[in-house]
């Protein structure tokens, strides 16, 4: 039986079950009039009966699929001959990868070994096997859970609130996902970081000036793990974020309060989603508009001024970046103009000041905290951004401060060292996971103090 | 008494004229400021409009694409010498003589081998598979005579569509004189024209520019959002409603919340390195499939529901809730019956943002090795695929002249959905947004 008819069947049953609790509930009560007897409606009967069969079942059916293939993987290996087990990892796990191909169909059973062959035949007894067990132990599991329920029907089962704790348990399960995101971006980066600093020291990486991670073609060329010192990505990543705020922070800054301060409300609400559709525009697009035309006009205006501009310098990722960027500020900052109290400018005008005066030295003195949260939010944006600077920034470690020159940065070494095939263990792959580190923690503390900023001057005024 | 009247009158004097003589300037400096922000939102729509005029101008012709007419002869003796019609024999005849002996009818003057290459080279290789297809679909045309449009190679197209000089340098063209002579003469005969361009929308990926199409990549973004909104939409929600309606004031919720907020900001790739590490490396899921890049883009569009989510409940006013349980519902009761239909359009709003935010995504997807160059369209979500905006990248990266207008119309196509879907959760929340 596959999988996915067997998970039909436990639906299948758990609808059974709530028609069966549900008849039950209005048999013990004594028929459809003695339904004000029971302590909740029939429905609900229905519904805990329907989840003591289902969930149960279901949690044994995705346990045992998760697994299956591996438990019997190992079974069909201990019996293979003993001179395929005792093989290096990486020739092992090309026979099994033979072994896979061949009980999926991909390939004739003629173009391996025999062996193979007869574990591939062994494979596909122990899977037609464990399918039949499973569906009997899930069968047998959602009609006891069934039959269980059914047996405790009484009108005085509390079954509204015995379902009601399940849903609410369920709704818990759902909000806790976000914890364990969390939780699994930390531990799958920090395991795999400090497989990679057992390799190479911490302090070569922080404060290394070096890059150059060439990848090992076997385990014992110790020699060729290259060098990973991080600080050219590091300087590469605050030039092109630089370059980034200096072109979004006074754009988004004035434009902001333009629409906020000046605009008549016609002119605003047609501006601002305007400018609100470069923050919708997919990251691709600005990389692929840096490539194809910022690029080659910088080129050509620096060679006309006599300038080498570098086919991906980091001005063109950054002032791009920068585009992108324009509406966080921008939005950011509206709000934080806007939730200045009319009082503190009346006052001012009061006093004689013209708008602009009141702007800059009151309402923009007071909005000062929650506009520089903004640009926090903003940089941390831009340090973490990915697309934009592996398609128009280069791959050549420069540790440079010249904007005309190529650098690279801490997302497009990740992307570099990670695309294509890779071994999991090899420095390479493992130096990726560290700058992943680097980049989560520095963007989390940046949002941190950012949203605490941010919170602490919404508190002022509300 | 008059004496310290006199001094304020002068100070009062002396003040206005201080204040006459500065008003100019600072009515100078006042119209430079308004000028700085008027000056900042031009910039800003001159970006968005610059943007897509380039990526327009770059791309719209893609929709269009160059075919040439020529008059097939069906030659038995080239297709099926033996006359058995056997299946096999049909798939793999040499559709390419019959195209090449079509263009030697046409143009019967062209001798010599490296002419005749050239001649050849103005049709795409896509050609002989569109014959094939004939041919394997309806045997009884063999023998016979077909006037048809076929795909033209992509120097051709780009020629047509005055992306490439014909000024330039002989050596420095992808096509000789010679071509350009016989593409003119048979645009002059209407047998080289401009279609629409199926091929576009109903190809996979392919390294010839005229053959490439988005369609592979269509399908593996639907399936990847598909995944994407079964799983975030639903605990998204149930989340939100937690948080909302039953969470209890306690440490657990903060951190809860704490942590919405953060993983809201957290870089998309580091969601990648989540998924290659957990459901790659850990759970054993299969590369490049879309039901990875699902599970990852659900983890990434969560804060973004929830936070939605949590907006649509709170703007239900607890009035509501107050009858409802005042009536004698269950909490679970008054959420399900009477909240939640009324939070529902803004959820939904909030819903589709994320689902265009996701189809946008293209960093994670990186990660978990949805970028190879893959011909077939997939078929379900665990076949190797590859999405839209991951297509563009992979594009922007050929050398072709003909692969940067098909990638600036991948991204037209893609704009265009993200249009759709940014307007209907527009629609949505005007049409449904009640105040209360």
């Amino acid at each position: 039986m596959s999988p996915s008819i067997l998970f039909v069947l436990i639906v299948a049953l758990s609808v059974l079950a709530f028609q069966v609790g549900k008849a039950r509930s209005i048999a013990v009560a004594g028929g459809l009039r003695g339904i004000r007897d029971l302590h909740s409606l029939p429905g609900h009967y229905g519904l805990l009966t329907a989840i003591w069969c289902g969930l149960p079942a279901l949690l044994v059916f995705l346990v045992w699929l998760s697994m299956q293939e591996a438990v019997i993987l190992r079974l069909v290996l201990s019996h293979m001959p003993a001179e395929t087990q005792t093989l290096p990892q990486a020739q092992l796990a090309l026979v099994l990868n033979d072994l896979r191909n061949l009980v999926a169909g991909n390939i004739r059973p003629d173009m391996v070994a025999p062996a193979t062959r007869a574990a591939a035949a062994e494979y596909l007894q122990l899977q037609a096997i464990a399918q039949l067990s499973l569906a009997v132990l899930v069968l047998v599991v959602g009609v006891a859970g069934l039959l269980l329920v059914r047996a405790k029907i009484r009108p005085d089962l509390r079954a509204r609130n015995a379902y009601e704790r399940v849903i609410e348990w369920a709704l818990f399960g759902c909000s806790a996902v976000a914890v364990f995101t969390t939780l699994g971006i930390v531990l799958s980066i920090v395991f795999e970081a400090v497989r990679f600093f057992n390799i190479v020291p911490v302090t070569e990486f922080v404060f290394g000036t070096n890059w150059s991670p060439q990848m090992a073609i076997r385990a014992d060329q110790v020699g060729s793990s290259g060098a990973f010192g991080a600080v050219p990505l590091f300087v590469g990543t605050l030039l092109i974020s630089f370059i980034a705020m200096i072109v979004a922070v006074p754009i988004g800054l004035f434009s902001a309060i333009y629409l906020a301060e000046y605009a008549p409300l016609g002119l605003r609400k047609i501006v601002k989603p305007l400018l609100e559709v470069l923050a919708g525009v997919p990251t691709v697009v600005y990389g692929f508009f840096a490539v194809t035309t910022v690029g080659p006009a910088l080129r050509v205006a620096g060679e006309s001024l006599g300038l080498p501009v570098a086919g991906e310098s980091a001005l063109a990722a950054g002032l791009v970046m920068g585009i992108m960027i324009i509406p966080f500020v921008s939005s950011l900052a509206d709000d934080m103009i806007t939730a200045v109290p009319q009082s503190l400018r009346d006052g001012a005008y009061a006093l004689g000041a013209t708008r602009s005066e009141t702007i800059r030295q009151v309402v923009l003195r007071a909005a000062l905290p929650g506009i520089v949260g903004g640009v926090l939010l903003a940089i941390s944006r831009a340090i973490g951004e990915t697309m934009i600077v592996v398609m128009a920034a280069g791959l050549s470690a420069n540790m440079t401060a010249n904007p005309l020159e190529a650098v690279t940065t801490v997302t497009v070494q990740i992307v570099t060292l990670l695309v294509g095939d890779q071994e999991f263990d090899s420095p390479k792959t493992l130096a990726a996971f560290a700058l992943g580190l680097v980049l989560f923690l520095v963007t989390l503390l940046l949002n941190v103090i950012a949203l605490y900023v941010v919170r602490k001057y919404r508190e002022q005024y509300e | 008494m008059s004496n310290t009247n006199n001094v304020a009158e002068r100070s009062a004097k002396e003040t206005q004229s201080l204040v006459q003589a500065s008003l100019a300037r600072r009515y100078r400096a006042e119209r430079r400021f308004r000028a700085y922000g008027l000056a900042a939102v031009l910039a800003g729509i001159g970006f968005v409009v610059f943007l897509f005029g380039t990526i327009f101008s770059q791309g719209l012709s893609v929709f269009q694409q160059s075919y040439v007419k020529l008059t097939i002869q069906y030659d038995s003796e080239t297709i099926d010498p033996s006359g058995a019609r056997n299946p096999d024999d049909l798939v793999t005849a040499d559709y390419q003589a019959l195209i090449r002996a079509a263009l030697r009818e046409r143009f019967p003057t062209v001798e010599g081998r490296p002419n005749l290459r050239e001649l050849y080279a103005l049709v795409s290789s896509a050609a002989s598979i569109e014959l094939q297809r004939r041919v394997v679909e309806d045997p009884t045309v063999i023998g016979q005579r077909e006037t048809l449009w076929l795909l033209a190679d992509d120097t051709v197209d780009m020629l047509l569509k005055d992306k490439v000089s014909r000024t330039a340098a002989e050596d420095e063209r992808r096509l000789s004189d010679q071509q350009i002579g016989w593409i003119d003469e048979l645009v002059r005969e209407d047998r080289l024209a401009l279609r629409f361009n199926r091929a576009f929308f109903s190809n996979g990926d392919s390294r010839d520019p005229e053959q490439a199409g988005v369609r592979g990549a269509l399908i593996g973004s639907a399936l990847t959002l598909l995944i994407t909104l079964l799983l975030s939409f639903p605990i998204g929600v149930g989340a939100a409603v937690y948080l909302e309606e039953f969470a209890p004031c306690n440490r657990i919720t903060d951190i809860i919340e704490v942590n919405i907020n953060n993983l809201a900001a957290v870089p998309s790739i580091v969601f990648g390195l989540l998924g290659l590490a957990m459901f790659i490396g850990v759970f054993g899921l299969p590369r490049s499939a879309p039901l990875v890049g699902g599970f990852v883009l659900t983890l990434l569009t969560l804060p973004t529901i929830i936070i939605a989510s949590r907006a649509a409940l709170k703007a239900v006013p607890p009035s509501i809730r107050e009858a409802a349980l005042g009536m004698g519902a269950s909490r679970l009761q008054m959420v399900g019956h009477h909240v939640l239909p009324l939070a529902m359009p803004g959820m939904l709003t909030g819903a589709i943002i994320g689902m265009a935010r996701a189809l946008g995504e293209s960093a994670p997807l990186l990660m978990i090795g949805m970028v190879a160059f893959i011909v077939e369209v997939p078929a379900g979500v665990v076949d190797p695929a590859t999405a839209l905006p991951v297509q563009v990248f992979l594009w922007s990266d050929l050398p072709e002249r003909g692969f940067v207008e098909r990638t600036s119309g991948a991204i037209i196509v893609l704009l265009g959905f993200l249009l759709v879907m940014n307007a209907t959760a527009v629609v949505l929340r005007n049409k449904f947004e009640k105040r209360w």
